[in-house]
């Protein structure tokens, strides 16, 4: 049943990238082109679906954590960390430069699958050995000594 | 570049979906909804024993466009202009840089910011002013 749910959970969030029309990169690379508002070409609508999102998730999480534990767990996982150390900062720069080449961020990515183009395959197929390349170096011994985050991942 | 039109309400609600989506998953795993978290999850090493909801959440987010065109019998355009050297190296610096600081457009940017988190907003404003800056630097610069 839990299963069930969160391949429905996953589905609203598709169709919500669907919707907002951020499943396509061009409204994406046309957002982040800030130089393009003189000539007019610059495409707002990312902000609009920022708001709605932010707006929804904070009043929602205010009132689904008030509650003793989540339906199909135990308890909540929240992330706990809050200093600013590099990876904060070099981690989004980094993911911030792959995201204005392709005009992918992960979520469009994968349901960009299901718009069966070749080149959505060949940039999630990246995308993932990237991040198994990350998670591998996160873990290698001489890092942990000087970062030492239990969790790399806590989103 | 390909000129798309301003749509304020459809990204909206657009937002509205994913933000409900968000609120869903914290109600039912007690889990932030970030995607790349959830993706790199279901690579080794194996933390917990989360993989199989992990899995069906990517389902649901691959299907999403499956549905929409058996319901609709289309799909809104989808316009992708990177060629397949700009698509592997945007993938890797997306993959990495995503996990690298633990988050993404969703769990930093809708989650994060939701939960008034410093390190979301720091992570948020740096991968906007990074694509922005991307995005100046390959259509501006001659």
């Amino acid at each position: 049943m839990a299963i069930l749910v969160q391949f429905v959970i996953g589905l609203i969030f598709g169709l919500g990238l669907i919707v907002s029309g951020m499943s396509d990169p061009a409204k994406v690379l046309n957002f982040l082109d800030v130089g393009g508002i003189p000539a007019g070409t610059w495409d707002a609508s990312l902000a609009f679906v920022m708001a709605g999102a932010v707006a929804v998730t904070f009043i929602g999480f205010n009132r689904v954590l008030r509650r003793a534990r989540p339906f199909f767990a135990e308890r909540f996982f929240l992330p706990t960390r809050n200093d600013i150390d590099p990876r904060i900062v070099a981690g989004p720069a980094i993911f911030g430069i792959g995201w204005g080449l392709a005009g992918f961020c992960p979520g469009p990515a994968l349901t960009a699958l299901g718009f069966g183009s070749s080149s959505a395959f060949i940039f999630v197929a990246a995308m993932c050995a990237g991040m198994v390349l990350a998670r591998f170096v996160a873990h290698l011994p001489s890092l942990t000594r000087f970062v030492a985050p239990a969790d790399p991942l806590e989103t | 570049m390909v000129a798309t039109s301003f749509t304020p309400m459809a990204s909206l609600v657009g937002g509205v979906l994913i933000g409900l989506s968000a609120v869903l998953l914290m109600w039912a795993k007690g889990r932030v909804a970030g995607v790349s978290g959830i993706a790199a999850r279901l690579f080794p090493p194996y933390e917990d024993g989360e993989f199989a909801g992990r899995l069906a959440f990517v389902a649901g987010l691959v299907a999403a466009p499956v549905l929409v065109r058996l319901a609709t019998g289309s799909l809104p355009s989808q316009t992708i202009e990177a060629g397949t050297a700009i698509l592997i190296v945007g993938g890797l610096l997306t993959g990495f840089g995503s996990v690298w600081g633990s988050g993404c457009t969703s769990g930093h940017g809708v989650c994060g910011l939701s939960r008034l988190s410093t390190r979301s907003l720091v992570a948020t404003v740096t991968f906007m002013a990074a694509g922005m800056a991307t995005v100046f630097l390959t259509r501006h610069w001659s």
